[in-house]
């Protein structure tokens, strides 16, 4: 008997539990849906969401924290120190006081390589990178998705380049005369020493 | 319709025949337009979404815009493909699909073919669907569609059965193979239809859920007939890719598709006429209004759309039986229930 | 009658399939529908994360890390983070560990409901798999508001966490365990109870529970076979010792003990013990810093240390070796997936091709996972 009674019984299984099964989708096209209209309707992202990065480059101090942090090498930075009396950006000292001594020629991300881990904006002691919450910035070339932050001109960059290889030479003729000059001195030093028997002695 | 387009045209007149099939063949175009949106909308909703919502308003010429994305599609052919019966398939299927609407009444005026073998030939045509669903798989020189076309076509043919025996149930019950008669049978209020008993006495009471229990198994099977879930194995598109219809693209496409939604009407259209009265209003003849042949246009399509919704509803609720498993359901569950179920009846018939 | 010559059919599942949850290959030996062998051919998503990872310091190795198994990020992180803290002997603040922990749980959910939903489709009930993705955006949502990511987090970080939980997060959690319940129970009535899921799931791809523990398996793989083999009970880290939840464990309930319905079925119910978990976790977390105990420089001793925890897909164990530099000599990961994913040649032999699907889906591979 037990074949037949399974045989029953897994029939009214079938019918009982597809019937709950259509109750339940049945009473879903009364619930509202939860679809967002994108692009006619945007959500409202969190105030940490992390998105595409942004860099202030007023801020920037040069001091290459990013660039270790990376773990993908989508930062690249290049500075030139600045010659002492030189002016860095428009102020020469960043948003929390601090000097800057490195002008940044070049600061670009490669956003299409960064993987959004949010490494290189802890490190930041300026916090003059950070993530913004723009998620839509596609592009139609592969190339137009190398950022570049900096605000120097090439003609800036020429200038300050040429103004460092000057400055440096002048410290390293300054440096030669000086050595030249205490070399002569000790060598007078050295001769009045060798011509007067009471300085000898009196050492 | 007939006598007056006769007596417009003149009797015989190859036009008149001709102004008889275009009905049909126009409701069965829209419908599946409709249809398709329908279905996408109805899913859409039972799953928490909200479906095409961009082409018109609420999405509503969506599938205008997939009509003409398919038609301007390139039409390829694989290489090693049996060219004739590559191409001739979509056509068989489509004539198998369009055929059974020769014999649907879609109101009490009008039927495309008046033979008094309604029924039979329906059976018949859309017999020929798993043709061309044999030629496709075959014809496309893919493993994969060919084992979507045989199991579709051991399918199609298995569940014939059962459907045969539920349709000699209401037969039996009335004594003729046309539909417009099985159709006239039910005239008068609600309570007169099949599905409670027929017209008659109290006496029919008894074959209530006998009646019902036919009507279960008919609506089973017809989902088996149009390859609808969870009886989609052909179409299983996480076993099979796409099945049969793995190697179309464009506009041979689209006939598939389109003889999919036109079985599918098909289907619930004889079942509306056989257990729900058809065209019949629900109200009888209490309000004429509701009764005139236009309305009765109207009476049909609405039941029709009933069961095509459930159709729907049963798609997105169920899984997807396995193939053995669906051979176990119609051979051993389905058809020895049709066959107890038309022989009381049938005694039921014989005895009153 | 002469006889008739068959031969075996050798069908690719290829890298490209809709149920092959990723770039996996499966070649399959069929006689006729039923399988004869199965051969998974796997690499397609291999990336090096293991030769990545000697050249990345400790902090940079933990997004890596996230992309092990996408779909359960936390989990990876929460292996290599207490794996690193153990080699250098940190002992972080207790508002760490309990955030760590209701993170973890939070993730597995969301893990498991990718896993149950696909599963379905796989099936071919389409509309539980929307109905989880609802439920799971609501999770990511929550994840969101603390880190700023949805899927790859690096929120968990050596020593501690990169963020402390907002303001409303203990709020929005204790609002998503209630929702989060009836949600388990409509789609368990919609899917996992039906008699067709039933049919299609129950009695197929048994997994005796010897062979289970020969090949390796954890995780609800190992679970549905009655095995009662759980890390977070049997060698408890963090403060999984504090909670009060349920192992759950295959009992063939609808068909035999270890077959692909007892493996959902213990998928479903752990969801339930972890809304459980963190239940408990928000009532009993305390206040504190969550920075205070990151090292400056993190450059652990020279040594070596393997330790696993319990992931939505069983024991990820993660073998690290230091040789006293910033950077790690060796890092290697022990996936889940891939010891689980051995087992279903084993164990599909003798079904039928549908069958297949059915039992890859309830072993739940992730590709990412398998090819590291």
């Amino acid at each position: 008997m037990d074949p037949i009674k399974k045989y029953f019984h897994n029939i009214w299984l079938g019918i009982y539990t597809i019937l709950i099964g259509m109750r339940i989708t049945f009473s879903h096209l009364f619930v509202r849906a939860v679809t967002i209209q994108y692009p006619d309707e945007r959500l409202q992202l969190p105030e940490r969401e992390r998105n595409r990065l942004f860099v202030n480059i007023d801020d920037c101090i040069g001091c290459d924290q990013c660039v270790r942090a990376c773990p993908v090498d989508c930062i690249y930075l290049e500075t030139i120190k600045a010659v002492p009396g030189d002016i860095v950006g428009r102020t020469g000292v960043t948003s929390n006081g601090k000097k800057k001594a490195l002008f940044v020629p070049t600061f670009t991300i490669d956003i299409a390589k960064c993987c959004y881990c949010q490494l290189c904006v802890f490190p930041c002691p300026t916090e003059c990178i950070y993530m913004t919450d723009v998620f839509e910035f596609t592009e139609y070339e592969r190339g137009k998705l190398v950022y570049e932050f900096t605000d120097m001109t090439p003609e800036q960059v020429i200038e300050k380049k040429q103004k460092l290889e000057q400055y440096q030479k002048e410290q390293e003729e300054k440096k030669a005369a000086a050595a030249k000059a205490a070399a002569e001195d000790k060598a007078k030093a050295s001769a009045e020493v060798k011509t007067d028997p009471l300085a000898g002695e009196s050492k | 319709m007939l006598e007056f387009l006769q007596h417009l045209f003149g009797e015989h007149n190859i036009l008149v025949y001709i102004i008889m099939t275009l009905p049909p063949l126009v409701f069965m175009i829209v419908f599946a337009l409709a249809a398709v949106l329908l279905e996408r909308k109805v899913s859409a909703h039972m799953q928490d979404r909200l479906g095409p919502m961009r082409v018109g308003y609420h999405g509503l010429i969506q599938t205008v815009a997939d009509i003409l994305k398919l038609l301007q599609k390139e039409i390829i052919t694989p290489a090693t493909a049996d060219k004739k019966l590559y191409i001739l398939a979509p056509f068989v299927v489509f004539i198998g699909s369009f055929g059974a609407y020769a014999c649907i009444p879609f109101s009490s005026q009008y039927i495309g073919s008046a033979i008094s073998l309604g029924l039979f030939f329906i059976i018949a045509i859309s017999s020929l669907a798993p043709v061309g669903l044999m030629m496709a798989g075959w014809g496309s020189d893919n493993k994969y569609s060919l084992y979507g076309a045989i199991r579709s076509v051991a399918q199609i043919v298995s569940y014939e059965i059962p459907t045969v025996l539920v349709i000699l149930t209401i037969v039996v019950l009335i004594g003729s193979i046309n539909l417009q008669d099985i159709v006239k049978a039910q005239s008068g209020w609600f309570w007169n239809w099949y599905i409670f008993g027929g017209p008659g006495g109290w006496g029919k009471v008894i074959t209530i859920p006998f009646i019902g229990i036919a009507f279960l198994i008919y609506i089973i099977a017809s989902l088996a007939e149009t390859n609808r879930t969870p009886f989609d194995i052909p179409e299983a598109e996480s076993e099979l890719v796409a099945g049969y219809h793995t190697e179309y693209s464009g506009m041979m496409f689209a006939f598939f598709f389109l003889s999919e939604y036109a079985n599918m009407f098909a289907v619930s259209a004889i079942a509306a006429a056989l257990f729900f009265g058809g065209w019949q209003s629900p109200f009888g003849d209490a309000i004429p209004f509701l009764n005139n042949p236009w309305m009765q246009v109207f009476w049909f399509v609405f039941k029709g759309l009933v069961f095509i919704f459930l159709q729907m509803w049963l798609r997105w609720t169920l899984p997807r039986l396995r193939v053995d498993q669906l051979m176990y359901v119609c051979w051993k569950v389905l058809t020895p229930f049709a066959f107890i179920d038309l022989l009381i009846v049938g005694l039921y018939a014989v005895l009153r | 009658m002469p006889e008739i010559k068959t031969e075996e059919l050798i069908v690719n599942m290829g890298p490209q399939h809709p149920s092959t949850h990723g770039v996996l290959r499966l070649e399959v030996k069929l006689n006729g529908e039923v399988v004869d062998d199965v051969i998974p051919h796997l690499g397609y998503l291999h990336r090096c994360f293991e030769k990545h990872a000697e050249q990345m310091t400790y902090p940079q190795v933990i997004p890596y890390v996230d992309r092990i198994d996408y779909v359960a990020a936390m989990n990876n992180e929460f292996g290599y983070v207490l794996a690193c803290e153990k080699l250098m002997g940190i002992q972080v603040p207790e508002r760490v560990e309990y955030i760590r922990v209701i993170m973890a749980e939070l993730q597995r959910i969301a893990s498991h409901l990718v896993a149950i939903g696909t599963y379905g489709n796989d099936i071919g009930a389409f509309t539980p798999f929307l109905y989880y993705f609802r439920d799971r955006e609501k999770i990511l949502e929550l994840f969101e508001i603390t880190c700023g990511a949805r899927l790859l987090y690096n929120y968990m970080w050596i020593g501690g966490l990169s963020h402390d939980i907002p303001h409303n997060f203990i709020e929005k959690t204790k609002q998503f365990t209630k929702y989060m319940r009836p949600m388990i129970k409509e789609v368990n009535d919609l899917l996992c109870y039906n008699k067709i899921f039933v049919e299609r799931t129950a009695n197929i791809g048994i997994l005796p529970a010897d062979v289970a523990i020969n090949a390796g398996a954890s995780g609800p793989t190992l679970r549905g076979s009655g095995v009662n083999f759980d890390l977070r009970k049997d060698d408890p880290y963090s403060i999984y010792d504090r909670f009060n939840f349920k192992v759950c464990v295959g009992d063939g309930e609808m068909g035999t003990v270890g077959d692909c319905w007892d493996r959902n079925m213990v998928r479903c119910n752990e969801m339930v013990e972890a809304l459980n978990i963190i239940d408990q976790a928000v009532e009993q977390i305390p206040d504190g810093d969550i920075a205070s105990a990151i090292p400056k420089r993190i450059k652990p001793p020279v040594g070596e240390i393997y330790f696993r925890t319990e992931t939505p897909k069983g024991e990820l164990g993660y073998y690290i070796i230091s040789d006293g530099s910033q950077n790690p000599f060796r890092v290697k990961v022990r996936p889940p997936t891939f010891c689980n994913l051995s087992l279903v040649p084993a164990i599909s032999r003798g079904y039928m091709l549908a069958d297949l699907v059915a039992i890859l889906g309830s072993v739940d591979i992730v590709l990412g996972e398998v090819d590291r």
